[in-house]
């Protein structure tokens, strides 16, 4: 009897199993980026006649080289932060041209205005942390969204979407332009009702 | 009766392999357009700080990095363990972040040099004051944008 050579494996759909596995890669692969809280320098000119802001308009949050926190001359815990943010920017206590229709705070009078004049001033020596730092920043954005994602919610009920998801679908660049372009005015509708006035003061010397 | 017999030899052909190298280019293109390169070593310690109300930082030709920290194990001996910058592949001090600002915002493209974000990579454990000093000097470049990168999770993590 002869001897039986193996037959060949057939290697024609090596191609399309090729294929597939870089589809695969294709959609699954997402490139790593990085992401982070983003702020805003206030530009180096000095001002010479700064703005007067009414002491109630200020929200002071110090941060000492302990990493503990004084919100408006009173200890508190970061996780009390947030809560007491809301507070302050949502309590619409101004009257005549200062009143602020959409607040849905006590209306304290020794509180904001409103949430245009109110001003959170955050203050750290030059031995804090700079992750205590972060955390404090960080609560004090998630109360501005708290609030924005309220006020979007109201203004936009149909859409589903909260501010932060929708922002973060206008800055994705695999958005359709289309959808971008009604993003826009929605957003910048909720930005007007709540602008991120955060100042970080140059940091105390002595502590 | 020769009629029905085998043909000699009878085996398939063998599969030509003439496509397998393009599947091959293909796949290394697409790794090769993928890949970021990471263009700076790290001399420092970075633990990035935790937070999670962040924003995705896109477009990575309109970012200049700055990290800073501790020196890393190995540098430890010639740079000591107090936080340091750097910028590329170098240690810096304060004083030169601004001109690493300037040349960087100079090798850009025209229309992307009014957009650019620094993106500061900073170890958790940090002095603030160090930081505060980066941010001066951004300032007197003019580089307000700034971006403080983190890694998703929650805050309490940064409180241990």
């Amino acid at each position: 009897m002869a001897k039986r050579s193996a037959p060949e494996v057939n290697a024609g759909s090596m191609a399309d199993i090729a294929f597939l596995l870089l589809i695969f890669f294709l959609v699954t692969t997402t490139i790593e980026t990085d992401s982070g809280l983003n702020r805003k320098l206030p530009p180096m000119e000095d001002v010479v006649d700064p703005p007067i802001i009414k002491e109630r308009n200020i929200f002071t949050v110090v941060v000492n080289k302990n990493n503990d926190l004084l919100v408006e001359e009173k200890p508190l815990e970061i996780s009390e932060l947030r809560e007491a943010a809301v507070a302050f920017l949502d309590n619409g206590g101004g009257k005549g041209e200062d009143a602020c229709n959409y607040c849905q705070g006590p209306r304290d009078k020794d509180s904001s205005d409103n949430p245009d004049k109110a001003v959170i001033s955050l203050k750290n020596d030059r031995e804090t942390d700079y992750k205590v730092y972060i955390a404090v920043q960080n609560e004090l954005v998630a109360a501005y969204n708290v609030l924005r994602n309220r006020e979007f919610a109201r203004l936009n009920p149909n859409l589903g979407l909260s501010f932060v998801d929708a922002d973060r679908r206008y800055s994705d660049p695999r958005t359709s332009t289309s959808e971008k372009e009604a993003l826009k005015p929605k957003l910048a509708e909720v930005k007007v009702l709540f602008p991120q006035k955060l100042s970080e003061a140059e940091p105390s010397k002595t502590n | 009766m020769s009629k029905f017999k085998k043909k000699k030899g009878g085996e398939l052909p063998a599969i030509s392999t003439a496509s397998l190298p393009d599947i091959v280019f293909m796949l290394l293109f697409f790794f090769m357009v993928a890949t970021v390169m990471r263009d700076s070593t790290l001399m420092v310690a970075n633990t990035l700080p935790a937070a999670d109300q962040v924003q995705k930082l896109d477009k990575k030709d309109r970012v200049m990095y700055i990290y800073a920290g501790k020196p890393s194990d190995r540098y430890q001996d010639k740079f000591g363990t107090q936080p340091k910058i750097q910028l590329n592949d170098k240690f810096a001090t304060v004083a030169d972040v601004g001109a690493f600002i300037l040349a960087e915002r100079a090798s850009k493209r025209q229309e992307l040099q009014n957009v650019l974000t620094t993106a500061l990579k900073v170890d958790g454990e940090t002095n603030m004051g160090l930081i505060t000093d980066i941010k001066q000097e951004l300032r007197k470049v003019n580089a307000l944008k700034i971006n403080y990168t983190t890694r998703n999770g929650d805050y309490m993590q940064n409180l241990k």
